[in-house]
């Protein structure tokens, strides 16, 4: 099981949770197992394709899969899976 | 020059100390030279010159090459400031009385070619002969950041380079408000403000520079009059008014450093553009809810923001604080962590969050850091991102159609 680290604009599809248990041998199964889970969260990582979209980084532990193996990277129990949308509050 | 020396002794007698003279009228003649002569023969070489005044004259100006010994600690220091008896020794205090005094007390002390330099440094700096500025702080300044001038990185140096620092506040609120309250604290001579905006009693939940009082000002001159109150040191530029692809060369290009606490993504993607142009650092922070991001991007030294964010998300993944909420204290952590950034990389110390991005759960207390790489195909600094031809400055993309819907809430 890895870990799947939920970023605050998804966490109203998650039941409000931070943090959510998935399984998967690679960052694709894992984050299949999300939507899977919090059907809602699919369409808002996912394209039309089945890509991920290009707004949504995704991390295993502290590196960027896209420089990895991208959604086929493996992901080892233990591991986590940052989702990280950019944000851009600040000033108003 | 002649001294007369009356040495004391104390003598105790029936438990009562008396001072008393034991040699009477000793009469010691030392050699006076006027600053020019003194000029001269340091120009010519092997003079040892000795400051006698106290540290902290010393700190304000000194001749070039002098050697501090306070009058207090001449016979403790002399011999390693000046270990050669022999050589020729010139000593200038203020204004030649107390240098005069300590010339007598190295010819006792068997220092064969001493002279003492008259009028002082304040008669040399009245002839235009060159001083030495180590401060270059006045005593108020001295004063003010002693506590950073205490730290060895920091120390004089690193405050006269806060105090000749231009930084740019972009957005005067949330993030801008700590940022702004620490760097004109830490003494950063030149802070920009950027914002359009006017104070509002929403604001006051987190915005610490602003008040009750100035509800429906406008956040610049707000924030100038608290920057003004907090440190005289600060020259505030206010830029009431926001930033787009026809001004924004022209503002960022007066500044050392841009921090990023805007909130809407066009202004983002075009500050990101127009910095990478410029080869301004900028130092990004977002907050939402009980959560912060926060990165520094050094052009071509690491990734830019469009390296971290390709793209900007739909408006669905990007709510602003003003839709979603923020917890005020949010604000004044990665604030303050943009002011942490700012300084490292005014002193030159330290290792910034360039390729890394810091992000920050409040509520699990969580920090997080993942690396962030430079994207060889990014448009803006990537590769083979083509050199913008000069008649292209100053043109940018239509941010607000490519970042349609995305988070564009005021």
């Amino acid at each position: 099981m890895a870990t799947v680290r939920i970023p605050p604009v998804l966490r109203p599809k998650t039941g409000g949770q931070p943090e959510v248990e998935a399984s998967g041998g690679n960052v694709g199964e894992v984050l299949r197992s999300l939507t899977g889970e919090f059907p809602d969260t699919e369409a808002q990582l996912f394209g039309e394709g089945g890509e991920l979209n290009r707004y949504v980084n995704v991390y295993l532990n502290d590196e960027d899969v896209r420089v990895l193996d991208g959604l086929d990277t493996a992901v080892k129990d233990g591991d986590t899976v940052v989702i990280l949308p950019a944000m851009a509050g600040g000033a108003a | 020059m002649a001294l007369y020396f009356l040495k004391l002794k104390l003598i105790r007698f029936q438990g009562i100390y008396f001072k008393m003279a034991i040699d009477t009228e000793r009469v010691q003649t030392i050699e006076e030279i006027e600053p020019f002569e003194a000029a001269e023969e340091i120009n010519g070489g092997n003079v040892v010159l000795i400051d006698t005044r106290e540290p902290h004259e010393y700190q304000e100006a000194h001749l070039e090459n002098g050697k501090l010994v306070p009058p207090g600690l001449i016979a403790d220091e002399i011999a390693e400031a000046a270990p050669d008896k022999s050589a020729r020794t010139i000593l200038y205090c203020r204004s030649g009385n107390r240098s005069a005094i300590a010339a007598a007390q190295l010819q006792q002390l068997g220092y064969e070619n001493v002279a003492s330099m008259s009028g002082g440094i304040v008669q040399w700096q009245e002839q235009g002969l060159p001083v030495v500025s180590p401060s270059g702080m006045t005593a108020e300044q001295r004063e003010r950041y002693s506590r950073h001038t205490l730290l060895p990185e920091v120390g004089v140096d690193g405050q006269l380079k806060l105090l000749n620092a231009k930084v740019l506040l972009l957005g005067a609120g949330g993030l801008g408000a700590p940022t702004a309250l620490y760097l004109a604290a830490a003494g950063v001579g030149t802070i920009g403000l950027v914002d359009d905006d006017v104070v509002d009693a929403s604001n006051l939940q987190r915005q610490v520079i602003h008040n009750t009082e100035r509800i429906g000002m406008p956040k610049t001159a707000s924030a100038r009059i608290f920057i003004e109150g907090l440190n005289p040191d600060v020259n505030v530029v206010e830029h009431n008014g926001r930033l787009d692809s026809s001004n924004i060369l022209d503002v960022i290009k007066n500044y050392d450093i841009v921090v990023d606490g805007a909130d809407n993504f066009p202004t983002r993607y075009l500050l990101n553009d127009a910095s990478v142009r410029l080869r301004k650092p900028v130092v990004s922070a977002s907050i939402l809810g009980f959560d912060g991001q926060i990165s520094t991007f050094v052009p071509y030294e690491g990734p830019c923001y469009r390296c971290l964010y390709p793209t900007p998300p739909p408006a669905e993944l990007a709510p602003s604080c003003s839709a979603n909420g923020v917890l005020g204290v949010m604000a004044g952590t990665m604030g303050t962590l943009q002011a942490n950034e700012v300084i490292k990389l005014v002193l030159g110390k330290g290792e910034p969050l360039v390729g890394r991005l810091l992000l920050y759960e409040a509520l699990g207390t969580r920090f997080t850091e993942l690396k962030v790489r430079r994207d060889p195909d990014c448009p803006i600094c990537g590769e083979n991102a083509e050199e913008i031809p000069e008649s292209e400055m100053g043109k940018f993309p239509d941010y607000d159609a490519f970042c349609a819907g995305a988070g564009g809430d005021r």
